[in-house]
């Protein structure tokens, strides 16, 4: 029994949330809903991880579905790299999902419950089947089952602010149009290659990397997928998205959605496109680092005059992203596994952070500032948190935060950039401001007389507290998180998507 | 030096002109257009350009369709791309049918489906939230 669970890992990871979401529509009951999504995510979670400490050597696995060889199968492919995303969105996952069960009572009619759930775990199925596939139109067609979902997760606010709906409606335009470019793109790949699997893409590319088709395809490709993740100029969809969707959507949207679309970037231009392309180290140089670097600026600056705090940490994230590219385009190992490291920081700083707004937001009705005067002294697990996210969030040694700005500036500093590795400091004093705004008004100011606000219940405390404790565990021991980018960095600088040996799972069946 | 015009080049990728000029009318309509039943005809189109841009690329001429008759020397069209559109249809009928429901309900809550009234009506919501909070400004505690 225990060998068919290691034998099918990868598959299982994605086929038990996918089973689970019709599974919630047939028994239409929200709490057996609420039973049966949780715990796939939580079985999905535990394969994950079982998986990362498989492959965190640089092993990789090959799982064939159906038992059919790629190139012509399609391939499961689990190396260092995406078993660390696969574990961070379904750990995500599975505590907003346990978040979620007191946050959407006050949020959205009971009635929609049920749909809630199944919606929920069809978008973790969809991020966890882009981040874990082998094979690229499978890349889209999972974005597109997680994207259409979270249009819907993000409309279902409307109940309790009708912006919901437009803000819904700005995604599913700009998400749709994003990724249909990446599917044009995989078009010209495909038509110079004649094949799908990044595998074997990543050995054919080299050969024709003069081709205008294929750099017609790797821009289409970046500019796609550039629109999920929000690099600076195409964000204009996620701070809508992230302040007007239900409290648990935005703890699991801004932990993980940009993140996992962020990994199919790397995975193109890095394994795909190896680095030694010409025209790609020109990319970086002259277009996302010039961005990431405006990103990191103008996103905090406006975060920083935000009065709604959930659209404050949505423009911070928009920053944040700006980050990870930044150690990107560093274009060293160092500078990638930076990358990486902040990924996984900035998801559990960030989830933590939207679940506390979420909790405050679950006893006041309201994200607004203002509303929170005072409510350090109300609500003091709450706000303790909110300080300790912040923190992470300045990257302040002895949290989460500080282990990646410290990993991306020594890999400026390796390339001998020192003004990048100041720029990254200072673009972190803009993150004191416009944490300091909220700190101030939750612990110094007089809370509105009439008001008595409880601390949030246990249910949204103890899962916000798991994340805030693991950004000040994962601070103190930044072991884990930095061998494990490295790693992954290492392997995926090398180009393909090999690894130190290939286990091939899933043929025995046959 | 490459010639600046082939017109060989040209003509022999009339396919690819034409789901160009409808890809990009698709787009333009999507960003120009205000009213929000038009941005999703203009989405449909957009994808419709680039299912044709995959069918068109699969086909081989004088290719008959993939299916395994006496002769084994028949030549045939590649329906992997074909098989991808498929999917990809479906994506875009879901697409579609979630973005018209939406419309739906923005009528029902805004009264509306003009970008710019939705826009005005979001602007104005923010407004008020701002005045809101100048109204009632609270004091500050003694720091002492």
């Amino acid at each position: 029994m225990l060998s068919f669970f290691s034998a099918h890992s990868p598959l299982l990871a994605i086929v038990i949330p996918l089973l689970a979401a019709p599974l919630c529509m047939v028994f239409g009951n929200k709490s057996v809903a609420f039973v049966i999504s949780f715990l796939a995510a939580a079985a999905s979670f535990a394969l994950s991880v079982f998986m990362l400490l498989w492959v965190k050597d640089g092993t990789v696995l090959s799982y064939h579905i159906g038992g059919w060889a790629p190139p012509l199968g399609i391939e499961y492919r689990v190396d260092t790299a995406n078993a660390f995303v696969l574990s961070i969105v379904s750990a995500i996952g599975m505590l907003a999902l346990s978040y979620a069960r007191t946050s959407i009572t006050t949020e959205i009619n009971e009635k929609h419950h049920t749909l809630f759930y199944a919606c929920f775990i069809m978008c973790f199925t969809g991020l966890m089947g882009v981040t874990i596939t082998g094979d690229a139109f499978n890349i889209f067609v999972f974005l597109e089952i997680s994207s259409l979902s979270t249009y819907t997760l993000v409309a279902l606010g409307a109940e309790k602010d009708k912006r919901a709906l437009s803000a819904a409606y700005d995604y599913l335009i700009l998400g749709t149009i994003g990724a249909t470019f990446f599917v044009i793109g995989l078009g010209f790949i495909y038509m110079a290659t004649g094949t799908l699997n990044l595998h074997d893409l990543s050995q054919r590319l080299p050969e024709i990397s003069d081709s205008r088709t294929v750099r017609a395809g790797f821009a289409l490709i970046v500019i796609g997928m550039g629109l999920k993740v929000a690099i600076y100029p195409l964000h204009r969809w996620l701070p809508g998205a992230y302040t007007y969707s239900p409290s648990a959507v935005s703890v699991f949207l801004a932990a993980t959605a940009t993140k996992v679309a962020l990994y199919v970037i790397i995975r193109f231009m890095f394994s795909v496109y190896s680095k030694d392309f010409a025209f790609e180290a020109i990319t970086f140089q002259y277009v996302i680092l010039p961005l990431a670097l405006i990103a990191m600026f103008a996103a905090a600056f406006v975060a920083a005059y935000q009065i709604n705090i959930k659209r404050m940490l949505a423009y911070s994230s928009v920053s944040q992203i700006g980050y990870m590219l930044l150690g990107l385009s560093i274009l060293n190992v160092e500078g990638v596994s930076g990358a990486f490291v902040h990924m996984f920081n900035h998801a559990i700083t960030k989830g933590a952070l939207f679940m506390a707004i979420g909790a405050i937001v679950f006893r006041t009705g309201s994200a607004l500032l203002p509303n929170m005067a005072g409510l350090g002294k109300q609500m003091p697990w709450t706000s303790a948190a909110i300080v300790v996210g912040g923190l992470s969030l300045i990257g302040i040694p002895g949290t989460a935060g500080f282990v990646s700005k410290w990993v991306l500036m020594s890999a400026a500093f390796e390339r001998e950039w020192w003004p990048i590795a100041l720029l990254i400091v200072a673009s972190s004093l803009i993150a004191v401001v416009y944490i300091w705004r909220v700190v101030e008004v939750l612990y110094l100011q007089a809370p509105a007389k009439e008001s008595v606000v409880q601390e949030a219940p246990l249910s949204l405390l103890v899962p916000t507290w798991i994340l805030i404790i693991a950004t000040i565990v994962f601070g103190l021991y930044a072991d884990f998180a930095i061998s494990i980018s490295t790693t992954a960095a290492e392997y995926i600088m090398q180009g393909g998507f090999g690894g130190k040996e290939v286990i091939i799972l899933g043929v025995e069946g046959r | 030096m490459e010639r600046i015009f082939d017109a060989e080049f040209a003509l022999g990728h009339m396919n690819y002109w034409l789901f160009v000029i409808l890809m990009m009318t698709g787009l333009y309509i999507v960003v120009a257009r205000g009213n929000l039943l038009k941005k999703i005809v203009g989405l449909n189109l957009f994808q419709v350009a680039v299912f044709m841009l995959y069918i068109s690329m699969g086909k081989i001429a004088g290719g008959t369709a993939p299916i395994l008759i006496d002769n084994p020397d028949q030549l045939y069209s590649n329906p992997l791309p074909h098989v991808l559109i498929l999917t990809a249809i479906v994506v875009g009928v879901a697409t579609t049918s979630l973005g018209l429901a939406l419309i739906v309900r923005i009528n029902e809550t805004y009264g509306t489906i003009e970008e710019d009234e939705v826009l005005e009506i979001d602007h104005q919501m923010y407004a008020a939230e701002v005045a809101e909070m100048n109204k009632n400004k609270p004091v500050k505690t003694d720091a002492a």
